[in-house]
């Protein structure tokens, strides 16, 4: 207790003086755990706490007197304890303020009478009693020295055998116990506190890099430097900052909330302002209380992450816990066998535990990075795997939005097809000790040179390096670990042009692999590059754009060269392409430039899958470029340009663009060239733009539908039928394409592709077969063909994009009673169905659409709907969905089935009549004719007119008719005329002008429109003069 | 008479007028002595000072070396004839003449192949940062076999000219491989861009006039 509380003590700013113990952290810390060691006494050693102390410990306490009860003798402002020594003395004795205790029974006491005030009491007596150590066992104990305490103490059992000694020495000795405990504890808390320091933050950051990307596993999305320049001292902040303490920023997006600007300073990390604006500058204020590292910060914000990262820290703790414990016991050992051995040094061993525990603060999380790269040393060979099968995975975002994807949507599955390459994926340095290849000493040597030979030695070393297979990984992964890239980059900044190019022609075979594209990035070799674009000489700026098309496959990367203004020199390589007739070069240092546009083109493709580089290369005048590049004949050319083209073709500009450029004709004219990857990107591209109506027909007019359907036959080849289907689908969105289609006996073999396909060509297949049924010739054609029963095969599918269009393709064949017929067969209505309980709203208003033919054209279908269990409950309960679509499909299946008295009268005992009321209110024009079609027939049940007027719809209806849609006002002028059969109802529409606009309607060509409106018009005025009959008679 | 004769001589891609002017630019700075063409060459000093200056090497051996190449006769100075011829090659020259030049440079003891013993010899400055002699001399000796590993095909040990081309022309870096013995890149997209003779002219004017080493390189730099 001694030691400890000195060394609390000290650390308080009052000092010895004046004796008051700081309100800090620390000291709260003490204070619980010396209650908790009193409250314990009592129960633990009942003996010892009867121990009469030599002096009372005496301070000025808060309690009163009438807090006492049982046990002691109070009046106004004394009380005694009933226990009292051999001398009759009470052992506490209280007359206010000031207390004496004398036995830790009474001390115990005293704390649970004082309840929440314990710590303040607590603290009071600590305070009083500077050595309470002294007090409770005699000066002997407390004033001598550490080591001879045991010696002290034998002396004291040899000279008198007495029990109380005996007692006093269990004392001392529990005291010391509490004091270690005390130390100990105490040094927990200290090394919680140390503050960060620059090299822990990039450490966690690093480690949370490593286990960010997309995936579910991961940990977080994302996590960046706001910055990228780093200060010698190893922050990032800019220096007016650092001031304050700020290291740097990062952004960090988790999984489930929005992106997080973080702050890590010395004190912590906290949440800041945020960027302001798109110049970069930070909110440096703190916005949330400050956390002690970025770990607990996301812990606290995100759950994703605290989930995920539970499940990496428990394989880590396992692992780690135990060594760190035993550190700790063999520390604390340490530290007591140093207190007792030397209280007066007590000031040196503190620093070297806070030393000792920095470096364990440390170690943690580095040992957890071997051990985690340990993990994926494993799974390595399924990452390449994955990166192989990159390429498939891309294409898979951009081809299953279905047409009624949004802008907003387009963005998402854009932003997920950027980051194909996971960020994340980890080092494996190779281990100090594996066995490593004779590469990896050969490549060593030839490093050695690079680094410290002249020019001749560095060519020759250049040259020779360029021996080894540097398409294998290990030989990639040796330059690196050796040093290698870092010379290899600082070569690209001298002025040797032939050094230059022998570097880049390394890191242009190396950079195939992932991890050596993020060393480099991570070294700066961008901007050089990026620089290099800007030379003389050709041959090396060729090799510059190669590299940086291999480099920029991921994001950061691709941000990096944006952001050097790479953008703009790669588009400039385009335009060398313009005379195509100089002769070639023989020098090292020339080449054609054609040579240079292909690998300008090249990068520019990598660098075109972020959403901004688009954007730039646009504005840098890119696309006139790519449309001429693309009238060459090259084939090594033509794939970069169209690749590009198909990758930016994702943005509504482009799409624009290339229609202005006249690029479809190109592209039609490569379809039908030999190479399957020439023709997949111009179909992917064709697939991307022929969104647009003209570019439709641009298609069709350029002759590019028959090679289309040509390529349908090569069926081995699924990225490239992937490709050729989606851009059928988007084809055959116009009639004129579709007919042609069917004059190449496309829909035949489409209808073939039903089966044994991948999911991303089945989106398009049946997408496209969808579009083509809405034609009655088509529809036969598919059922002919054996068509219905694949496609109702699929409506048991997952992958939502897919699931839109076979409902689609299944509603639009529906509409062929005799195709009707086999789907009821088949039991496709009941699987359509339930696919109104998806979770997915396309699928939902997809299914819901598709059921209004099936319940038409259906035999007996008020029987067939009956008989689906629960079907007409589910179908009502769509009805409070938010989304617009999901309810105009709904309200249009609920139209046809209230066709059937029986189902009208299930669906408004379950509650139509409120719901569709409900919704009334409504400016969506689709909704709204649904809407007042599905009124006007569910008024012809029982009371529904009334109860439609009672919930207020009447009013909103009216309104409807001041749409500019004809559909709506022929729908709303039905639904008026059945409402306006219950006198209420016609007051309302009276008073809310109806007559007139009715008026204008009966004016209306529309035939059916025309007698509604009129119909109304007569209820109202019928009721009118009956009224007036009523009042003159 | 001479340059009419002369220019025929020389890579069709030379054209007359910068025959004409490389032949002036000759006298210029060799300084025209007599009437008597022919006689007057320039010397090993003043052809150095050139090398350095305008075509920025720096390696003596080297440089004695290519002036031994320019010098067809072996008479210890550079001719009017051999100035052209050679700086043709120089500026102008094809892929085969200047590996041809460079295989001439490397090659010393006029056998035919580049040896062991003859790569050392050029690669031995090659290395800074080496502690002692005796590790230096380790290093540049496994360079030397790491050089020969890469261009000896036939395994003999020694560079054949077939192996140089073959090594060449599977990899251009190799052209210079023992040593710069061409002009800079620099200079060579310079010549490449701009009038050639007019430049070199005026560089030489410089050089001659001021007869700082540093001025003709700095100024032809400068364009």
């Amino acid at each position: 207790m001694g030691v400890a509380l000195t060394r609390s003590a000290q650390w308080t700013a009052a000092g010895y003086g004046t004796g008051t113990l700081e309100i800090t952290p620390l000291n709260e810390e003490i204070l619980k755990e010396i209650i908790v060691f009193v409250e314990h006494f009592i129960y633990k050693y009942p003996q010892e706490a009867k121990f009469v102390f030599v002096e009372p410990l005496e301070w000025n306490t808060d309690l009163k007197p009438s807090a006492f009860q049982s046990g002691y003798f109070f009046s106004e402002t004394t009380v005694e304890s009933q226990e009292v020594d051999k001398n009759g003395q009470p052992l506490l004795f209280l007359s206010v303020p000031k207390i004496k205790v004398r036995s830790f029974g009474q001390l115990a006491c005293l704390l649970s009478i004082a309840k929440d005030t314990k710590l303040k009491e607590a603290q009071a007596c600590i305070e009083g009693n500077r050595d309470p150590v002294v007090k409770i066992l005699g000066s002997e104990f407390g004033e001598m020295k550490e080591d001879s305490i045991a010696l002290n103490i034998l002396n004291k059992i040899k000279a008198d055998d007495d029990h109380e000694n005996e007692i006093k020495m269990k004392i001392a000795i529990l005291l010391k116990e509490l004091d270690l405990h005390l130390l100990n504890h105490t040094l927990k808390y200290i090394s919680l506190q140390i503050s960060l320091n620059p090299v822990t933050v990039k450490k966690d950051i690093e480690l949370l890099q490593s286990f960010s990307g997309k995936g579910e596993k991961t940990v977080l999305e994302s996590i960046e430097y706001t910055s990228d320049y780093e200060f010698s001292n190893g922050c990032r902040a800019p220096p007016w900052r650092q001031i304050h303490g700020e290291m740097c920023y990062v952004l960090v997006k988790p999984h489930d909330v929005e992106v997080l600007c973080i702050t890590c300073s010395t004190e912590g990390v906290f949440l800041n302002g945020g960027k302001t604006d798109d110049e970069g500058d930070i909110d440096y204020e703190r916005k949330s209380e400050v956390y002690k590292d970025l770990v607990t910060l996301l812990k606290e914000k995100s759950a994703i992450f605290s989930e995920n990262m539970s499940k990496q820290e428990f394989t880590f703790n396992e692992e780690q816990k135990n060594p760190i414990e035993e550190k700790q016991i063999k520390e604390k050992e340490a530290v007591s066998g140093k207190v007792i051995t030397s209280s007066d040094r007590p000031k040196k061993n503190e620093i070297s535990f806070v030393k000792t525990h920095m470096a364990k603060r440390l170690e943690p999380s580095l040992n957890w990075r071997t051990k985690v790269d340990f993990k994926i040393h494993k799974s390595s060979a399924k990452d390449s795997q994955e990166e192989k099968h990159g390429r498939l995975e891309k294409t898979r975002p951009s081809l299953s939005h279905g047409k009624t994807v949004d802008k907003t949507e387009e963005t998402i599955s854009e932003s997920s097809s950027e980051s194909e390459e996971d960020e994340g994926q980890p080092d494996h340095r190779q281990e100090a000790n594996a066995d490593l290849p004779s590469e990896y000493w050969q490549i060593q040597k030839l490093v050695k040179y690079l680094k410290g030979g002249n020019q001749t030695a560095t060519v020759i070393a250049l040259c020779s390096m360029k021996d080894f297979n540097l398409a294998q990984e290990t030989c990639q992964l040796a330059i690196r670990d050796v040093g290698g890239l870092e010379v290899l980059i600082n070569l690209l900044d001298t002025d040797e042009v032939k050094c230059k190019i022998g570097s880049l022609k390394i890191l242009k075979e190396i950079s195939h692999n992932p991890q050596i594209r993020r060393n480099i990035v991570d070294l700066g070799g961008l901007p050089i590059m990026v620089s290099i674009l800007d030379s003389s000489y050709k041959s090396l700026k060729c090799l510059a754009a190669e590299t940086i098309a291999n480099v920029a496959k991921f994001k950061r990367a691709r941000r990096a060269v944006r952001q050097h203004g790479g953008i703009n020199k790669l588009v400039a390589l385009l335009d060398c392409a313009q005379n195509s007739t100089e002769p070639a070069q023989s020098s090292l240092y020339e080449t054609r430039d054609v040579e240079v546009a292909r690998c300008g083109a090249l990068a520019l493709w990598s660098c075109s899958k972020s959403h901004s580089n688009k954007e730039a290369i646009r504005k840098a005048g890119g696309i006139p470029l790519l449309a001429q590049l693309l009238k060459t004949s090259h084939e090594n050319m033509l794939i970069p340009v169209v690749g590009t083209l198909q990758e930016c073709a994702s943005e509504e500009n482009y799409r624009a663009a290339i229609k202005a450029e006249k690029i479809i004709e190109n592209l039609v004219k490569n379809l039908n060239s030999e190479n399957e990857q020439l023709q997949e990107h111009c179909a992917m591209a064709i697939y991307q733009c022929a969104e647009d109506e003209e570019t439709r027909d641009l298609v069709r007019l350029h002759g590019g539908l028959k090679p289309l359907a040509n390529l349908l036959n090569n069926t081995k080849n699924k990225e490239l039928l992937a490709a050729v289907t989606g851009a059928i689908w988007k084809c055959s969105i116009s009639k004129e394409n579709v007919i042609k289609f069917r004059e190449y006996k496309a829909i035949e073999t489409l209808v073939g592709l039903l089966t044994d396909q991948p999911e991303e060509v089945l989106v398009n297949v049946v997408g496209a077969l969808g579009e083509c049924c809405q034609e009655h010739e088509n529809r036969v054609i598919v059922r002919r063909c054996g068509g219905i029963q694949p496609l109702v095969n699929l409506l048991v599918g997952i992958n939502h994009a897919l699931l839109v269009n076979v409902t689609k393709a299944v509603g639009a064949c529906a509409v062929e009673p005799e195709s009707m017929a086999i789907i009821d067969r088949l039991d496709g209505v009941r699987l359509l169905w339930s696919l109104l309980k998806n979770p997915h709203p396309d699928v939902k208003a997809s299914a819901a659409w598709a059921l209004c033919p099936c319940i038409e054209n259906a035999k007996d279908a008020g029987e067939m709907v009956r008989s689906f269990v629960g079907g007409l409950e589910l179908v009502v309960n769509l009805l409070k969905s938010d989304n617009k679509e999901v309810l105009a499909s709904v309200c249009a299946a609920i139209t046809n089935i209230a066709k059937d008295q029986e189902n009208l009268a299930v669906i408004t005992d379950h509650g139509v009549v409120p719901l569709l009321s409900k919704l009334a209110n409504t400016n969506n024009d689709k909704l709204r004719r649904h809407l007042a079609e599905a009124v006007s027939r569910c008024c012809m049940w029982g009371r529904n007119r009334v109860a439609f007027g009672e919930h207020r719809a009447v009013a909103p209806l009216v309104r409807y008719l001041k749409s500019n849609d004809t559909n709506v006002h022929r729908a709303t002028a039905q639904a008026l005329y059945q409402l306006s059969e219950d006198a209420d109802n016609c007051i309302t529409m009276h008073e809310n002008g109806a007559v007139k606009l009715l008026l204008d309607m009966v004016g209306s060509p529309d035939q059916e429109l025309q007698e509604a409106a009129a119909g109304c018009i007569s209820n109202i005025r019928r009721l009118a003069l009956a009224t007036e009959k009523a009042r003159y008679s | 008479m001479i340059k009419s004769k002369l220019y025929l001589y020389f890579h069709f891609t030379v054209k007359r007028s910068e025959v004409e002017c490389l032949i002036r630019l000759f006298y210029s700075v060799v300084g025209k002595t007599d009437g008597k063409s022919g006689n007057t060459g320039l010397d090993h000093n003043k052809f150095r000072g050139i090398l350095h200056n305008i075509f920025g090497m720096t390696d003596d051996t080297l440089m004695d070396r290519v002036f031994s190449a320019f010098d067809k006769d072996n008479d210890n100075s550079i001719n009017v004839k051999e100035w052209v011829k050679g700086l043709s090659v120089f500026l102008r020259g094809t892929f085969e003449e200047k590996l041809k030049f460079c295989f001439e440079v490397y090659y010393l003891n006029g056998d035919g192949y580049i040896s062991r013993e003859e790569i050392f010899n050029m690669l031995k400055n090659s290395l800074y940062q080496q502690s002692s002699e005796e590790e230096n001399y380790e290093g540049v000796k496994e360079l030397v076999e790491i050089a020969l590993k890469k261009m000896d095909y036939d395994n003999d040990g020694k560079v054949s000219f077939a192996d140089f081309e073959k090594a060449v022309r599977e990899d251009r870096l190799l052209l210079e491989v023992f040593g710069p013995c061409l002009p800079t890149a620099q200079v060579y997209y310079k010549c490449q861009k701009l009038n050639l003779m007019r430049e070199l002219f005026l560089c030489m004017c410089v050089y001659k006039i001021s007869g700082d080493q540093t001025q003709g390189s700095y100024i032809l730099g400068k364009h």
